[in-house]
């Protein structure tokens, strides 16, 4: 009797819980997360954890110049990240991301600063640099099966050996200060005003998206959610990205480099959701062979992950190289690689394929620039750092690991 | 291409003129030493129901990932309305217009059932329409009499025979003409498994080729027009369905000739054989 013909299509079975309004959502999401679905929510809590303690011992951590600062040092690493996240989905993993973003750095030097070309030819072309070898690793992978660890460890020596014989004799080349890149990375900021237009166009495009989902729901006879869960998330949305925003503003705000590190999380996320290529990532990091029947590209599926991933190394180095205003022999080398991965696994992606999102790139590195920025603030040196953030990793592996157990015994594997 | 015209009219609107569909001819294909099929013909018109039945290791899986593309034969071609094709990849079967369910359903567990179902075929691939898909997944699911709760959760949250439902369900997404089914109903409930022998027949009144792999004699009685027998690998005889016994179809399977002491010094031996193998492990 629980079922009336009035019940939305997908709402009829009786041994589903009716929920429905916000109390609903919010039983719901910790249903899932009891189910071991947990999304985002450790590595939130984990950053309240690490800041809490950074803050404790350090009273300068949490100030509006210190978290600018750190934000503006996440955006290079970070898309390294988000590329990583997406050879994860596929079950892969890319080793060579800082070689090729070390690479793209020098390529960046040489032809901009050493040999005096437009500044854009030059990013364009370690861009493309930076595609042709994700390519190149698709074609290997493809064709001979070769594992993806051994094919990327292969070019990590390799394009580092390539960087370091480009660079060879000319130590370290300064990218001018008065280049655009140089600007961008170091002394964009976006203002006060338009900071505040980004926030409320975010907050009224969720509120719209929603809005119009919900619509189409209830006209095609599904449950919708209720326009109250929409106002209360989009208005959520807008206080706690507001508040943020004031207090960035507060220094010197919110620098363009990390709107461009989020706009490409954004444009990642879409994809990764919103596209039929979204859908076969998924499923060929869930069962390759039930994708491959089900008539998806896998190699194409592979290659252009492969692409992806270097692609967005390459952009990651050129940031990089425009941060420090310099291209040397070390760009891209020490903790880059190792922090990149540990950011997309700190961030919730799955080592076993299949599960993740692109906010995985954004919350990880945000954890792993917190601890190197609070350990430099306490005068700690890097030894520090590798102990902290690698257990901080091995933390986000076993919680995957167990979350993972949890998954199958809730049936979510 | 005719095909012998074995059949009977066992009921009123069975019968057609019917032209062959999908065919087989001479197939074979090896796993190293193992060949698994040897010399394989099979056929199937528009608006018929094939069964393919044997013993396990028969061949009859490996013969539908012949058709289906997932394996390429050593030997042998295939011809699709009248057409000679070659099948090699899944994705060449599914464009032909040949859908199939494996016996292993191949469903993505991370996946929810929606994007199980429109895997690969996705409405609007650069902005998906959820709400159609939706829609559509319950309409699908309905006409199975499928039991699933909601269809936003991961394949790994159902059970076997929900998830069989699910796999046949996605065989239907993309308008085949044939479409195959390996031991659809191996899993499934009651109610279910008539749903699925209810759509097997809808389906052939549409005129789809059927292609259906069971080992349940029942069922094979129950929908289909022609049983073709696989035994180690090779044709072992084909029958229409109605003019022949279950037991002459089982003799087959089992490879005993035509008739009870054959059949029963068969059995004989196979027991002795068996109580052999057991003294020699004990
Ligand atoms: N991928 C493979 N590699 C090697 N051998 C295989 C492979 N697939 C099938 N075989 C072999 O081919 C033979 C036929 O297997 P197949 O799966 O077609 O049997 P089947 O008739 O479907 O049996 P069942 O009733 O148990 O499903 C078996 O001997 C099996 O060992
Ligand atoms: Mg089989």
């Amino acid at each position: 009797m629980t079922t009336t013909p009035t019940l939305p299509v997908d709402r009829q079975d009786e041994r589903l819980a009716n929920r429905t309004g916000v109390r609903g959502a919010i039983t719901g999401a910790i249903d899932q997360i009891r189910g071991g679905d947990l999304g985002v929510l450790p590595v939130v809590a984990g950053l309240a954890v690490i800041w809490t303690i950074l803050q404790i011992l350090n009273r300068g951590f949490l100030s509006s110049a210190n978290l600018v600062n750190l934000l503006m040092e996440c955006a290079a690493t970070g898309v390294i990240a988000l590329g990583i996240v997406c050879v994860l989905l596929v079950a892969q993993i890319d080793l060579s991301v800082g070689s090729v973003s070390g690479l793209s750095s020098a390529i960046l030097g040489i032809l901009f600063v050493t040999q005096g070309w437009n500044v854009w030819v030059a990013v364009i072309l370690a861009v493309l640099a930076g595609m042709l070898i994700g390519f190149i690793y698709g074609q290997i992978f493809n064709r001979f099966g070769v594992p993806s660890f051994v094919i990327t460890l292969a070019g990590l020596l390799s394009f580092l050996g390539l960087q370091l014989f480009v660079l060879k004799g000319r130590g370290t080349i300064n990218i001018p200060f008065e280049s655009p890149l140089v600007y961008f990375a170091q002394l964009a900021f976006v203002p006060a005003w338009l900071s505040y237009v980004f926030i409320v166009v975010a907050a009224v495009s969720l509120f719209l998206v929603g809005y119009t989902t919900a619509r189409a729901r209830t006209a095609a006879g599904l449950s919708a959610q209720p326009i109250q869960l929409i106002i209360v998330k989009s208005a959520t949305l807008l206080v706690v990205l507001g508040l943020i925003a004031f207090y960035l503003n507060q220094a010197r705000g919110i620098g363009w480099m990390f709107v461009l590190f989020v706009a490409l999380v954004l444009v990642m996320h879409y994809m990764l959701t919103r596209t039929r290529w979204g859908r076969s990532v998924y499923a060929v990091g869930g069962n390759v062979e039930a994708a491959r029947r089900s008539g998806i590209n896998v190699r194409w599926v592979y290659t252009s992950v492969f692409m992806t991933c270097s692609t967005l190394a390459a952009i990651g180095g050129i940031l990089a190289a425009s941060r420090l205003a310099a291209a040397s022999q070390s760009s891209g080398g020490g903790d880059v690689n190792l922090n990149a991965i540990a950011a997309a696994v700190i961030g919730g992606t799955s080592l076993f394929g299949g599960r993740g999102t692109a906010f995985a790139a954004l919350l990880g590195i945000i954890v792993i620039q917190s601890i190197s920025s609070g350990l430099t603030l306490l005068n700690l040196d890097s030894s520090f750092r590798f102990i902290v953030t690698g257990i901080v990793l091995l933390l986000a592996v076993t919680l995957d690991s167990v979350s993972r157990r949890s998954r199958t015994s809730h049936g979510r594997a | 291409m005719s095909i012998p015209t074995i059949d009977q009219p066992a009921s009123a609107g069975r019968a057609e003129p019917r032209t062959s569909i999908l065919s087989l001819r001479g197939a074979s294909k090896s796993f190293g030493a193992v060949a698994a099929l040897t010399d394989i013909d099979l056929e199937v018109a528009a608006g018929e129901v094939v069964a393919i039945v044997g013993d396990n290791g028969a061949g009859k899986s490996t013969l539908v990932k012949v058709l289906s593309g997932v394996h390429l034969p050593d030997a042998g071609t295939i011809t699709f309305e009248s057409n000679q094709v070659t099948i090699p990849t899944p994705t060449a079967a599914l464009d032909l217009g040949i859908a199939t369910v494996f016996q292993d359903l191949a469903l993505c567990d991370n996946l929810n059932v929606i994007n199980n179902l429109f895997l690969g075929r996705e409405l609007r691939p650069g902005r998906l329409d959820e709400v159609a898909m939706e829609v559509r997944s319950w309409e699908l699911l309905r006409q199975l009499s499928a039991k699933i709760p909601s269809v936003r959760i991961p394949i790994a949250a159902l059970s076997g025979g929900q998830r069989q439902t699910v796999a046949i369900a996605r065989s239907l997404v993309g308008n085949p003409k044939v479409i195959i089914l390996d031991e659809p109903t191996a899993a499934l409930g009651v109610a279910q498994t008539a749903e699925v022998l209810n759509l097997v027949e809808r389906l052939r009144e549409r005129g789809l080729g059927v292609i259906m792999i069971s080992h349940n004699m029942a069922d094979v009685q129950a929908v289909a027009d022609r049983v073709v027998v696989l035994r180690l690998g090779r044709n072992n005889g084909e029958f229409t369905v109605g003019a022949v016994s279950p037991e002459e179809i089982i003799a087959a399977i089992t490879g005993a000739t035509d008739n009870a002491v054959t059949r029963r010094t068969a059995q004989i031996d196979l027991r002795t054989a068996s109580s052999l193998d057991k003294e020699v492990t004990s």
